[in-house]
């Protein structure tokens, strides 16, 4: 008999296999989420708050208490209940639309003030539940529903680059990194350090995660890890940004 | 630490947001959580004066979605929380207002109506009384208190928090600029000394124990897949209010007996509506005034039976009929005429109304 992989203790069996597409990244950022979730041995202490979008879908993921928000508006719903709660470990999961175009305030101004919560951010360069446009995070010249030419940064603007913004208005104490599902051993170490932060109470804590979204690039499996692994990473630089401790710019 | 705001009774003599910081001290709310605008803005100032020397919290936040959305999450977290706007602050704060409604979050919003539409003015006006009864994409699932003196914006600001983690619906006091920015005395008290119970608080996320070892985990939606699951969720929602709404709408009629006219207004309306009637009376007129308190649900069974004897109906309200719409819609089917007296963002007073009335003969 074959034998099952290993899931993280803190995922909710009665919910798996889980809703997202086949390929999607989410599982992925949410297995070592769940993974970081069981070394750190917090679950009993964790709020779970999840953006709408597709992040929503991990609403039922964890055997932790959850709340599904509004879109771009699950910072504030965790930082009002750190705030109320500061023995809770808050986690918001969001996309990249949500945390960087109508979210955006929320994400900028909780990092200002360096709220002690955690953001967890998948990046997969388009709007994935409502399918398929540009996001703040669409590459150059990428086609998607809004952008069916290719994304025009002349009328458009750039990619954003959420964690090198983070990272500039955060004081010294905050975690930030930029991880990708192409190496999930890094991201988990990435989410637990990130995790740490707001356990040792030293500052915000934000990870993107780069991720998949093959149902609306229209990728093969292969095209798939392709572009994130190549296209994405000439963008989006992977690693740590800031770490409570050390020196920036290292 | 001080550890009771107000011990016995005190009379004050002090402006309306005073007031209700001082109400929310008494009702034990645990934070706030608020956003710069004017004429909320003292509400704030007097609780970050005096929330930390009782323990309290307080944050500003970076606009009116967060406030509150964060105002949510602290109420999620089991925490007595509040939050205080107008005007266009209370247009954004629609967003968490619509989740506070759909996920039966017992959170408290102070309103003090400024003009409108758009920034309009920052004085004074009745014209938030749609939005904060039926903003939102929903189906206007929400306590709504309109209070008339200091001493109501004191009793009614307590008694939000109550209804609201009583019945499970946000709950909101509605007033205005007049009532936030005057200075009125009155009686504040400690709810406890009075007999008033403080509704225990519950945590809604956050309770002890390992989820799906000791307990279940608390998975909270506000989204759904099909019309049917969410018609389920929303016919809950619908009963749950109208089972609730007889222990809760509030009215007070003044002379309506034998009245053949009746004045209806709310808020800080009803004193030059009260001083109307007694002047009227004294002329000889048969004029009385009804009052609703709860804006949302009506208390129109009361006002059908203050009503039975009219022959008319004059609806008095600083907005283009806001209220006078609910009236319409509550009275439906009854063939009693409705003159309007709107005043658009402008103040009432009694002479106003008595000059109206004398005038129509």
């Amino acid at each position: 008999m074959a034998l099952a992989p290993n899931m993280p203790k803190a995922w909710r069996a009665e919910t798996k296999p889980h809703k997202f597409c086949p390929g999607c990244g989410h599982g992925l950022i949410l297995k070592a989420l769940g993974e970081c979730i069981d070394e750190l041995g917090i679950q009993d202490r964790i709020v779970f708050g999840c953006d709408i979008g597709c992040s929503l879908l991990s609403w039922d993921f964890f055997n932790a208490d959850a709340i599904q928000t509004h879109h771009g508006r699950t910072t504030p719903v965790l930082t009002g209940v750190k705030r109320a709660r500061p023995d809770r470990i808050c986690i918001a999961y969001m996309g990249d639309g949500g945390g960087y175009a109508i979210g955006s305030q929320h994400l900028v101004n909780a990092a200002s003030r360096n709220e002690k919560v955690t953001v967890l951010l998948a990046n997969n360069c388009n709007y994935g539940m409502t399918g398929g446009q540009m996001a703040p995070t669409t590459l150059p010249g990428m086609k998607t529903e809004t952008s069916p030419y290719g994304r025009d940064v002349e009328a458009t603007g750039n990619p954003t680059q959420g964690p090198e913004m983070v990272s500039a208005i955060t004081p010294e104490g905050a975690y930030v990194a930029r991880g990708t599902t192409a190496n999930l051993r890094q991201l988990k170490k990435m989410i637990k350090k990130a995790l740490e932060t707001q356990l040792n109470g030293t500052g915000f804590s934000f990870v993107e995660a780069l991720s998949a979204c093959p149902t609306n690039w229209r990728t093969n499996a292969k095209d798939t890890w392709n572009f994130v692994e190549k296209e994405m990473t000439q963008y989006f630089k992977v690693g740590e940004l800031k770490v409570p401790g050390e020196k920036e710019g290292k | 630490m001080a550890d009771k705001p107000i011990k016995g009774e005190k009379r004050f003599f002090v402006t309306g947001n005073e007031v209700v910081a001082w109400a929310a001290l008494a009702a034990g709310v645990d934070i706030m959580y608020g956003y710069p605008i004017t004429p909320q803005n003292e509400v704030m100032h007097y609780w970050t004066r005096l929330a930390p020397k009782y323990g309290r919290k307080f944050l500003q936040t970076e606009d009116e979605i967060s406030a509150g959305f964060t105002t949510c999450g602290g109420v999620f977290s089991g925490a007595r929380a509040f939050t205080a706007t107008a005007g266009p602050g209370n247009t954004l704060m629609q967003e968490p207002m619509s989740m506070a409604e759909m996920m039966r979050i017992p959170a408290v919003f102070v309103i003090t109506q400024r003009g409108g539409p758009s920034t309009a003015t920052v004085i004074y006006s009745q014209q938030e009384v749609t939005l904060t009864c039926f903003g939102g994409n929903g189906e206007g699932m929400r306590v709504v208190y309109s209070p008339g003196s200091h001493q109501e914006l004191y009793d009614y600001t307590i008694k939000a928090f109550n209804t609201a983690w009583k019945y499970r619906f946000p709950t909101f006091v509605l007033g205005d600029g007049y009532q936030a920015k005057m200075r009125e005395s009155l009686i504040m008290y400690d709810p406890e000394e009075r007999g008033i119970q403080m509704e225990p608080t519950e945590m809604i996320v956050g309770k002890e124990g390992t989820p799906g070892v000791d307990r279940e985990p608390a998975h909270l939606r506000n989204t759904y897949n099909t019309e049917e699951e969410l018609n389920v969720v929303v016919n809950e929602l619908v009963d749950a209010f109208w089972k609730a709404a007889p222990e809760i709408v509030e009215h007070q009629e003044f002379n309506c007996e034998d009245a053949d006219i009746v004045i209806v207004a709310h808020g800080v309306v009803t004193r030059a509506a009260q001083a109307a009637v007694k002047e009227l009376r004294a002329q000889g007129k048969k004029v009385g005034h009804f009052r609703p308190i709860t804006l949302r649900p009506y208390p129109i069974e009361a006002m059908k039976t203050a009503i039975a004897k009219a022959k008319e109906i004059i609806l008095v309200e600083s907005a283009e009929g806001q209220l006078d719409k609910i009236v319409k819609a509550e009275l439906y089917g009854s063939q009693i005429p409705i003159t309007p007296y709107f005043r658009p963002g402008m103040g009432i007073t009694a002479e106003e109304i008595i000059e109206f009335i004398n005038k129509k003969g």
